[in-house]
């Protein structure tokens, strides 16, 4: 006779083998690429490579100081477009617009632009910056990266301020503070911990973006003298360096893969101590 | 239900019922007070007060005039109206985006509706003390004592200090607290928080304090506590509290309300209410009939 008991505990058994396996498998490519990175990428990891600018092919050293440099200032630039907007955004989302139709306009916009392809964001950039302006520039690439930064802030930010509790907010009406120092000092502050993890998450995200770049912040072989030039990034310098021929420039490449995935896992740490589990996202 | 086990139920309930009422009455002790000669003036005037929620009416025409330095009691069964009613006096039931209210009510004669009347203004003057102990979880005893004056502009360290110290002594919690002002609000106790949560209310200019169930949260010890503090406070304001609990509305009030379904049923002097309500509906709630 057929046993139901075996039947039911093999079935199981092969279901949670199956998962396991298939968690093993993804494991794989994340690891590797990891290892690859690190293996191919500490090689030339050194102080002058943090700290100089790149040589002309056949001359030995040089670095990616000035890519460094650019990367961090592009954040910066999106940082100033994205957040004032994505995070007010997200605040007139929970607080003010819970139900009306703009903000179900605003809030299915938003997805649908964080699924846009950054190459688009790029060309965004380039026709409304690069057209006007006539050159390439941080300033372009930098509101090019803030593009793709609001969508993100926005949903992250709504999300969290939802998760205050309502009572706090009646406590301060009921303490005659009005509607918008209620929001500005107790509703925001209490959800500053999530609204800051967010924010690291979203740049996070960014830095390691390539293509809205290629056409907007370009690249460039020194030191930046301003938000209005052509700047390197540690992505595009990559491309660059990777596509060559040469060697050394190749081994470059890696290291400079290398240091941007510290520098992304750096503020992806940072996020996770913010973000030790939802309920203290509101400490 | 067959008729004849309903007519036995109907005895047997007959049989139980009268010394279920006794002894429920007999628990509930009033507070005793001499009726003092002096004439109360009115603080708080409900006129004609009808709320809204959406298409349904939470409230049906209340009026009743609240006594200056009086604790009133608002009684009755979950969902009668009672918060809703105390949530209409310091302007919070507008809040809730479906709501409405129609009718008035006057605060020293002056109604708080009026154009010139802001709804903060009103707040500060009519303080409210939640069900639940809502300290700001970000802020530190000392902040969250003085928060409303703080976010609306008072800077002088001073006069935030004195404020701090003179509002925790009148809730009873400066003994417990004045060594830690600077931890954060949420590491007190329960019923500590509570009283941190009317020392806020009181260090804005306040004159009424409603109170919606302060002690439903708490254990007995911190409610007696509390329910101390509701004496100490009725000799400067005035206090209307909401609570499920008859003994407690019988220990600290001096009038009570009784609603039901949205209805003012009656309202006396708490020692009238609970030993010779006038109405039939008020005995059988107060006897434990129901609710």
């Amino acid at each position: 006779m057929f046993d139901y008991q075996t039947y039911r505990r093999w079935t199981d058994r092969t279901m949670v083998f199956l998962c396991g396996a298939a968690a093993f498998v993804a494991m794989i490519p994340l690891v590797s690429l990891l290892a690859y990175v690190i293996i191919r990428g500490v090689k030339r990891l050194d102080w002058t490579f943090l700290t100089s600018i790149p040589t002309p092919v056949g001359v030995t050293g040089g670095g990616m100081g000035n890519a460094i440099v650019g990367t961090i200032t592009l954040v910066l630039i999106a940082c100033c477009v994205g957040l004032p907007i994505g995070i007010m955004a997200g605040i007139y989302l929970s607080e003010y617009g819970k139900k009306n139709k703009f903000a179900w306009i605003v809030r299915f916009t938003a997805d649908i632009l964080s699924g846009v392809p950054s190459i688009v964001t790029g060309i965004v950039a380039y026709t409304l910056i690069v057209r006007p302006m006539h050159n390439f520039s941080a300033l372009a690439g930098g509101v090019a990266l803030g593009f793709m930064m609001i969508p993100i802030v926005t949903r992250t930010t709504e999300e969290l301020v939802k998760l205050v509790p309502h009572s706090i907010r009646e406590a301060s009406w009921a303490l005659g503070v009005s509607q918008w120092k209620t929001i500005l000092n107790v509703v925001i502050r209490t959800a500053r911990n999530g609204i800051l993890t967010g924010v690291l998450l979203s740049i996070a995200r960014i830095a390691g973006e390539t293509a809205p770049l290629l056409f907007t912040a370009f690249n460039n072989q020194f030191w930046p003298h301003g938000v209005n030039e052509p700047t390197a990034s540690l992505t595009v310098q990559v491309f660059t360096y990777a596509i060559s021929p040469f060697k050394d420039w190749q081994d470059q490449a890696w290291t400079g893969a290398l240091v941007l995935l510290i520098l992304v896992l750096a503020v992806n740490m940072a996020a996770k101590l913010f973000f030790k589990n939802p309920r203290q996202l509101l400490r | 239900m067959s008729d004849e086990t309903a007519v036995k139920d109907k005895k047997v309930r007959a049989a139980v019922e009268p010394t279920i009422a006794k002894s429920e009455t007999r628990k509930i002790e009033v507070r005793h007070e001499e009726p003092s000669t002096e004439k109360k003036t009115t603080k708080v005037k409900v006129d004609d007060a009808c709320a809204f929620f959406g298409t349904k009416q939470a409230l049906f025409s209340v009026n009743m005039e609240i006594a200056e330095k009086e604790v009133t009691a608002i009684i009755g069964p979950s969902g009668c109206g009672k918060s809703t009613l105390i949530r209409c006096f310091n302007r919070m039931h507008e809040t809730v985006p479906t709501a409405k209210f129609t009718g008035d009510i006057l605060l020293d004669r002056k109604s708080i509706f009026a154009p010139t009347m802001d709804p903060v203004v009103v707040r500060r003057r009519i303080g409210m003390v939640f069900q639940k102990p809502t300290p700001f979880p970000t802020l530190s005893i000392y902040e969250n004592v003085i928060v409303g004056l703080t976010l609306n502009g008072v800077r002088d360290k001073k006069v935030l200090d004195e404020k701090v110290e003179w509002s925790l002594r009148k809730a009873a919690l400066w003994d417990e607290v004045k060594d830690n002002l600077q931890k954060p609000g949420a590491a007190l106790s329960g019923g500590q928080q509570q009283r941190l949560c009317i020392a806020r209310a009181l260090a804005v200019e306040l004159e009424v304090l409603l109170m919606d169930e302060p002690c439903s949260a708490l254990d007995p010890i911190s409610t007696s506590k509390v329910e101390e503090l509701i004496h100490e406070l009725r000799q400067n304001y005035t206090i209307i509290i909401v609570t499920h609990n008859m003994q407690q509305a019988a220990r600290v009030s001096q009038k009570t309300a009784f609603m039901l379904n949205g209805k003012l049923v009656e309202y006396d002097a708490t020692e009238k209410v609970f030993t010779n309500p006038s109405n039939k509906l008020t005995e059988d709630y107060i006897t434990g009939r129901f609710g």
